[in-house]
């Protein structure tokens, strides 16, 4: 590319529609990050440290969604969050809000989507941790809602750090489950990936370079940022 | 004070029936491995559960199970030593003592700590991590943590395992001086010979997930009530001329 070209890229990056997709890409990405820490993290430590019946079938459930297609997991939401599906129609009669075509569809399509990763990593740095610190501790009086906060969960920080990094990587590049619960709409809930689908299909080339770089910029940047602090807090 | 502890459990290949009564003095629950010891150190501790049985520290019921009473481990007020020290690698000494001070008033704790970091030889390291001290300071900070709740008595699963042979004996003597200090039962689990005869005010001998024999280091020699005893205290010269 040219430098001209160039200028001519980042021009196109002040453009409105641009900025929205991002700022709503970063929205969404960073809202499911946040639940998906509190609720991954707490899957995450009664699969590692209980022994119920079912956990295995548990895991599998909230893990599926790492192999199935994302319009499979799509399908499934629209299921269970349409205004006729089970929790949707709840959630209706409320209310009176259904969360289809909305940016909390998108949020609760990479929700579902990014949680296996914050699970997988974060269950499996609860579980190197050594039993005798715990054991230790509950000698040391302490119960284990204390125990989880003072000593499992510090010395789990690098996973949940990791998990939380590759969980939010992986919502800001939803598109297959978020366009079929929110849909593409434009101005509303058209994330990065959904425009530059739509710039892309459309032949909008200029458009769909510019967010690509931009996004890809904007990733590794993440990255980049993800790997300081994770070797930071080692 | 006092341990009181009457114990069964059933496990794959393997049964517990222990039985054994000590006042405020240092006993050594000795065997070779897979004798039970440390079993019996986790169930008194209430980290295993027996199958029945009664264990009572002091006059306070920690276990019984025609009552139904099962106290947690974090209800039970024992101190214990792991045999890897189980120290948390992500606190610094201070905060490690700190807290085993659970249930203390704060300025108390704190108070607490310095005299522990004072008795324990630790000042100086306070703001280090376990990782930066050395074996004999980690011994002493497990002590300290494990002793400034003032438990009501210790349990000691063989701590003193990884030491080289002068520190071992550095932290026997110690050892003795906390038991004294404190006035409390100390439990210390070995299969070393030379550190059952230098510190045991009685010693306890298990095998097969039974006690084979109880008393002084020299009533079991004098008398060995068992040939898994004779076995056991074969090489005993060797170890009292250490004493």
């Amino acid at each position: 590319m040219t430098s001209a070209a160039l200028a001519g890229e980042c021009y196109r990056m002040i453009d409105g529609a641009i900025l929205h997709s991002l700022s709503l890409s970063v929205q969404v990405a960073a809202v499911s990050t946040v639940l998906i820490v509190i609720a991954g993290t707490a899957a995450s430590y009664l699969l590692a440290r209980r022994d119920f019946r079912g956990r295995e079938v548990l895991d599998m459930l909230l893990t599926l969604p790492l192999v199935l297609p994302p319009t499979v997991t799509g399908y499934y939401l629209i299921v269970l969050f349409g205004r006729n599906g089970v929790i949707g129609k709840a959630l209706y009669a409320w209310t009176g809000w259904t969360i289809l075509f909305t940016w909390q569809a998108a949020v609760l399509a990479s929700f579902v989507v990014a949680l296996p990763l914050m699970i997988k990593t974060t269950r499996a740095a609860i579980e190197s941790i050594d039993r005798t610190l715990l054991d230790a501790s509950s000698t040391l009086g302490h119960s284990e809602l204390w125990t989880a906060c003072k000593v499992t969960l510090p010395l789990a920080k690098r996973g949940i750090i990791a998990g939380a990094v590759l969980s939010f990587a992986r919502a800001m590049g939803e598109f297959g489950a978020t366009l079929m619960v929110a849909g593409n709409i434009p101005g509303r809930t058209d994330t990065m990936p959904l425009a530059i689908y739509s710039a892309a299909s459309s032949g909008d080339r200029s458009q769909a370079n510019a967010m690509v770089l931009i996004f890809t910029v904007l990733s590794g940047f993440f990255l980049y940022a993800a790997n300081r602090l994770s070797r930071r807090t080692a | 004070m006092g341990l009181s502890v009457d114990i069964r459990k059933v496990l794959s290949g393997f049964t517990l029936d222990i039985a054994w009564e000590i006042g405020d003095e240092l006993a050594v629950l000795f065997g070779h491995s897979g004798a039970g010891k440390s079993l019996t150190l986790r169930m008194i501790a209430g980290l295993m559960r027996p199958d029945t049985g009664r264990i009572s520290s002091g006059d306070r019921l920690l276990f019984d199970d025609s009552t139904g009473v099962d106290l947690p481990p974090q209800m039970r007020s024992l101190g214990y030593v792991f045999q890897d020290l189980a120290l948390f690698p992500h606190m610094t000494v201070l905060q490690n003592i700190l807290y085993g001070g659970h249930g203390i008033e704060q300025a108390e704790r704190g108070e607490r700590a310095r005299t522990m970091i004072e008795w324990f030889r630790l000042a100086g390291l306070e703001h280090k991590y376990p990782g930066e001290i050395s074996g004999g300071q980690k011994q002493r900070v497990a002590f300290a943590r494990a002793l400034i709740r003032r438990p009501t008595a210790l349990l000691l699963d063989e701590p003193f395992s990884a030491l080289d042979n002068p520190l071992r004996v550095e932290m026997r003597g110690l050892l003795r001086t906390v038991q004294k200090e404190f006035g409390i039962p100390v439990v210390l689990v070995t299969h070393d010979l030379t550190e059952a005869a230098d510190l045991a005010d009685r010693v306890i001998v298990c095998s097969g997930g039974r006690v084979v024999q109880a008393g002084t280091f020299e009533q079991l020699l004098a008398r060995p009530g068992d040939p898994d005893v004779e076995r056991l205290l074969a090489g005993c010269d060797h170890a009292l001329s250490g004493r």
